[in-house]
């Protein structure tokens, strides 16, 4: 009876797979069409690159992220741009065989295999990085996101404890590994770099996301998820987009709130926060598949600094500007009055405070005073 | 150069205390020699000439008597009786000082201060003798020039032209006499100017070596040539002629002066070659043979043009110019007998008019001078406020006729055949006026071809085509290129420096009196209306340099965006062949098709 669940499983994540390479593949071979019918008309071929620029970005409320505007820069083929053309075109030809042999790639691994271009390689890692930033804005235009350009990022993903089954198909044996992430000891389950394929079950009431490693320790090792019957994730600072796709996806497949648990700070907030309910301003264009729009912020707030009388340090002035710029020029935090008022207040006390300085009050003063008496009051959460 | 400075006061140091021990012998000589005759004299002070300066030991003491003199008044109230005889006897030192001993003296000034650069000084003065000489002559100048060493720090200098030679009367006075000479006073563009050169070259190295200089002249085909073997009575600035005889010679007119000194030969940007180099960049109708220490062959400069350069004429000094002591000079010796006439016969630019309008001015000066006065009969103060009125009235410029610059195309060929440069740009600026004096500016630039390019240009600068090897940094010339913005004209120049580039810069100025920052004509002086000139030349120079480095430019782009057609579209081919699968003739279509439309792109 298992092996049947998992073989359905199997199929479908199997089925969703074959779907997405072929649209991957449609993309890029329709894009590389276009040039070709360009040339054999002697015309000069063009590439359509949305442009990437807070400039070009706006914020939704419905979509509930950033989403990047119709503006597009268009690159013709000329004298000028031919070297960046066709690494651009060699790049695109090696996603497809990425895909048609079910492989991928590194940033790092696609700078080495350019060197098979003769003079279209690259010589400098940050030029390959570029390019592979063109083409996934060229076709996150179609849907198609990086990680199913079968390019990877490098990075790590967060940190995972608490009530979660996280359902891992493996293609090639037809098994399905199930991986309790309340058995992890005192460690925790990592986040891999494509979590596409991935499901969840769990019972858990929502998913908690925190900024340390300090307090992601504490609350793990005195067992916060199961007191508070919820899922721990570590950030580690502004969360990497596989920690963004993981926390989506979840939010999405099981409907539970996140919540955030942050610094209050302009780079808490403006940052971290930001980035992870609604994306980026620079890579607007991939916001859609890396925002969680579902997020809530728990704290710390700047009104909690009062009520808990926390430990504070002065604003420098990196933070003063972030505060300033987000309420000047984000379309997020303008288009929502707490989170002004909240800013403009820290602004006022001139003052931030870590997560951690609510330990001037005990140790694990988090987890038996501050947290519960949050969670009792999840209306009050900052947008 | 201020690293000749420690040098030239070495010597000096060095001097002086054979100078002092030698002193007591000198007096003894010196009576006996001022009861002979002029003539016995003559003869026997040739044999005195050795390196002791023999001027030293009266001139010092001149000072101390005089000091001494002034006390005596107040001394004399106690005891009268010794000092009248004191001051007799001084008085018996105190004597005119030749400018012959002074020089030698103050050799540094006149340029031999280091034995390196009394070398050059030598042949640097021959040749700017030489030269005028011939032009003067209308002879299309050839000099042969030979240097050769006779001990580690000792050589002969000989410097041969084809000029017309000097009369057997003129020979010792032009080479033995300081200050003698037909350019002091003409306003005129000569290379020369003093006269003090080739004789205080021969008075070097009589004192240095102890040899005479030897002159050979020969004035016409039909009468032979003259030997004289010369030397300076110091004391009175007066040649001495040792030697003199007929002698053979293969050539039918010119000049030939060997001169033994004491010198070191060397290589590099002051040397002899690097000077006569620049002579011939300056002097398009000289042809140069040369011969060096060094080197087995002797170098040779072709002359490029066989046509003279116009004979520059001579003009009266314009009034703006005249200082106020040769004005009071001038109007003690003139023959005219108004102010009015004074003014029209001894000035350029001066009429009945203008004297008019110089007299007004004069009225607003406090008192008016009434032209038709005698000029000898005004006073000091008359004098002055006439100088004041000329000053402030309008008059027209010098005539420019007077100048004789290299050319634009002449300068061309020289640069082309000395630097064998990718490009040569000349300029030659309008006649322009500093002080009363017409001057004219040219500029030219030789780029690329073998001139090293990671270094600072090279900047030739000359003076009535006298190149200037000295004092780089002093000169207006200097001043203005590196105040050019060569940035503007495709050349890299770091802030304050001269411009960094395969680069030579010559700049000449041509001037009745060109203004030295010294004697020994090391810099030329930095008037506002010279650097402006010389700015403007530059700049014209720069902006023609420029739009051929623009085109340049353009066209090694365009040639680089042909590679780069040629390299990155095969690229192309690859990856639509690789995505899309085509056939080898679709991809080989589609990158001939590529080309196509890249390259028409590109022309347009």
């Amino acid at each position: 009876m298992a092996k049947k669940i998992a073989k359905s499983y199997i199929d479908r994540v199997k089925r969703e797979n074959a779907k997405r390479d072929k649209k991957t593949i449609t993309s890029i071979e329709n894009a590389a069409d276009e040039i070709y019918k360009k040339i054999m008309r002697k015309g000069k071929p063009m590439l359509r690159f949305p442009v990437r620029s807070l400039s070009n970005v706006s914020y939704d409320k419905k979509k509930g992220y950033l989403e990047i505007g119709k503006a597009r820069k268009e690159r013709t083929l000329t004298v000028n741009t031919v070297k960046g053309f066709a690494q651009t075109l060699r790049m695109m030809g090696l996603s497809r065989e990425l895909v048609q042999t079910n492989d991928f790639a590194t940033k790092r691994d696609v700078y080495y295999q350019s060197k098979n271009w003769a003079e279209a390689k690259f010589s400098e890692q940050s030029e390959s990085d570029t390019v592979m930033d063109d083409i996934e804005a060229l076709f996150s235009v179609d849907d198609v996101s990086r990680e199913q350009l079968r390019f990877v990022p490098d990075e790590h993903g967060g940190a995972v404890a608490g009530e979660l089954v996280v359902l891992d198909p493996d293609l090639d044996t037809g098994e399905v590994e199930r991986i309790d992430c309340t058995r992890f000891g005192s460690g925790a389950y990592s986040i891999p770099s494509s979590v596409e394929h991935l499901s969840f079950e769990t019972k858990a009431k929502f998913v908690l996301a925190i900024e340390t490693g300090g307090i992601f320790q504490r609350l793990q090792s005195h067992k916060f998820w199961k007191t508070a019957d919820c899922i721990l994730v570590s950030m580690a600072g502004v969360p990497t987009r596989s920690t963004r796709r993981f926390i989506r996806r979840l939010s999405d497949q099981i409907k539970i709130p996140v919540y955030a648990f942050v610094d209050c700070d302009p780079y808490g907030i403006s940052n971290i926060y930001r980035t992870l309910k609604v994306g980026s301003g620079n890579a607007a264009h991939i916001n859609r598949f890396f925002c969680v729009p579902s997020a809530s912020y728990l704290g710390v707030t700047p009104q909690d600094i009062i009520d808990y009388d926390l430990p504070t340090h002065p604003l420098k002035d990196v933070d003063i500007k972030r505060a300033k710029d987000a309420l000047k020029n984000d379309p997020f935090f303008q288009s929502k009055k707490q989170w002004r008022d909240a800013l403009e207040q820290l602004l006022k006390m001139g003052v931030r405070a870590e997560q951690q300085s609510l330990a001037m009050w005990g140790l694990n003063y988090v987890i038996e005073t501050y947290l519960p008496a949050k969670l009792a009051n999840s209306k009050k959460f900052l947008p | 150069m201020p690293r000749k400075k420690p040098q030239a006061s070495r010597t000096q140091a060095a001097s002086k205390p054979t100078a002092k021990k030698k002193a007591a012998k000198k007096k003894v000589s010196k009576k006996k020699t001022s009861r002979k005759t002029a003539a016995a004299a003559c003869r026997r002070q040739g044999g005195l000439f050795d390196p002791e300066p023999a001027a030293s030991p009266a001139r010092r003491k001149k000072k101390t008597a005089n000091k001494t003199a002034k006390k005596s008044p107040r001394k004399s109230v106690s005891t009268g009786q010794v000092d009248v005889a004191i001051a007799e006897k001084m008085a018996k030192k105190q004597k005119d000082i030749s400018v012959s001993e002074f020089f030698a003296k103050n050799r540094h000034l006149l340029g031999f201060d280091s034995p390196a650069r009394a070398l050059l000084t030598t042949v640097r003065e021959a040749v700017d003798n030489s030269l005028d000489a011939c032009e003067e002559a209308s002879v299309l100048p050839e000099l042969i020039i030979d240097v050769r060493a006779t001990g580690s720090t000792q050589h002969v200098v000989t410097i041969r032209d084809n000029g017309p030679g000097i009369v057997r009367e003129q020979l010792p006075r032009i080479f033995a006499r300081l200050l003698y000479g037909s350019k002091f006073h003409a306003r005129k563009q000569t290379r020369g100017q003093q006269g003090i050169g080739i004789s205080a070259a021969g008075m070097y190295g009589t004192l240095t070596t102890g040899k005479p200089m030897r002159v050979v002249s020969r004035i016409s085909r039909r009468k032979p040539a003259i030997e004289l073997v010369l030397a300076i009575d110091m004391a009175k600035n007066q040649p001495v002629v040792k030697k003199e005889s007929e002698v053979e010679v293969e050539w039918a007119h010119g000049t030939e002066v060997q001169i033994e000194l004491e010198g070191t030969y060397k290589k590099g940007k002051h040397s002899i070659d690097s000077f006569l180099d620049q002579v011939s960049l300056a002097n398009p109708h000289v042809k140069i043979v040369y011969s060096n220490p060094i080197d087995e062959e002797p170098i040779i400069w072709e002359r490029v043009s066989k046509v003279l350069p116009d004979p520059p004429n001579e003009i009266l000094p314009h009034p703006h110019g005249v200082e106020l002591g040769i004005l009071m000079q001038m109007m003690k010796e003139t023959n005219s007998r108004t102010v009015s006439g004074f003014l029209c016969t001894e000035f350029c630019r001066v009429t009945p008019n203008v004297v008019k309008k110089v007299s007004d001015e004069t009225e607003g000066l406090g008192k008016r001078i009434d032209p038709d006065r005698h000029p000898k009969r005004l006073s000091t103060a008359d004098v002055r406020i006439l100088h004041k009125g000329i000053e402030a009235t309008r008059m027209m410029a010098p005539p420019t006729n007077c100048l004789s610059p290299i050319g634009e195309d002449l300068m061309a060929k020289t640069l082309r055949r000395n630097f064998d440069p990718e490009l040569v740009i000349t300029v030659t600026r309008q006649p322009s006026v500093y002080r009363g004096n017409p001057f004219q500016v040219e500029a030219g630039i030789a780029w690329g071809g073998e001139l090293p390019g990671d270094d600072l240009a090279s900047i030739f600068r000359f003076a009535n085509r006298v190149p200037l090897q000295y004092e780089q940094g002093a000169c207006a010339i200097t001043q203005s290129i590196v105040g050019t913005p060569w940035k503007n004209y495709e050349i890299q120049q770091a802030r304050g420096a001269l411009p960094t580039g395969p680069l030579a810069v010559l700049v000449h100025i041509a001037s009745v009196w060109v203004p030295f920052t010294s004697e020994s004509k090391k810099a030329v002086a930095s008037y506002d209306e010279i650097l402006k000139e010389m700015r403007l030349a530059i700049m014209e120079a720069g902006r023609k340099l420029a739009t051929h480095l623009r085109k340049k430019r353009r066209l090694a782009d365009a040639e680089r965006k042909k590679d780069y057609i040629k390299t990155y579209i095969p690229q192309i081919g690859i990856a639509l062949q690789d995505i899309l699968t085509l056939s080898d003739t679709q991809r080989t279509k589609a990158e001939g098709n590529l080309s196509d439309v890249l390259e028409r792109s590109r022309k347009m």
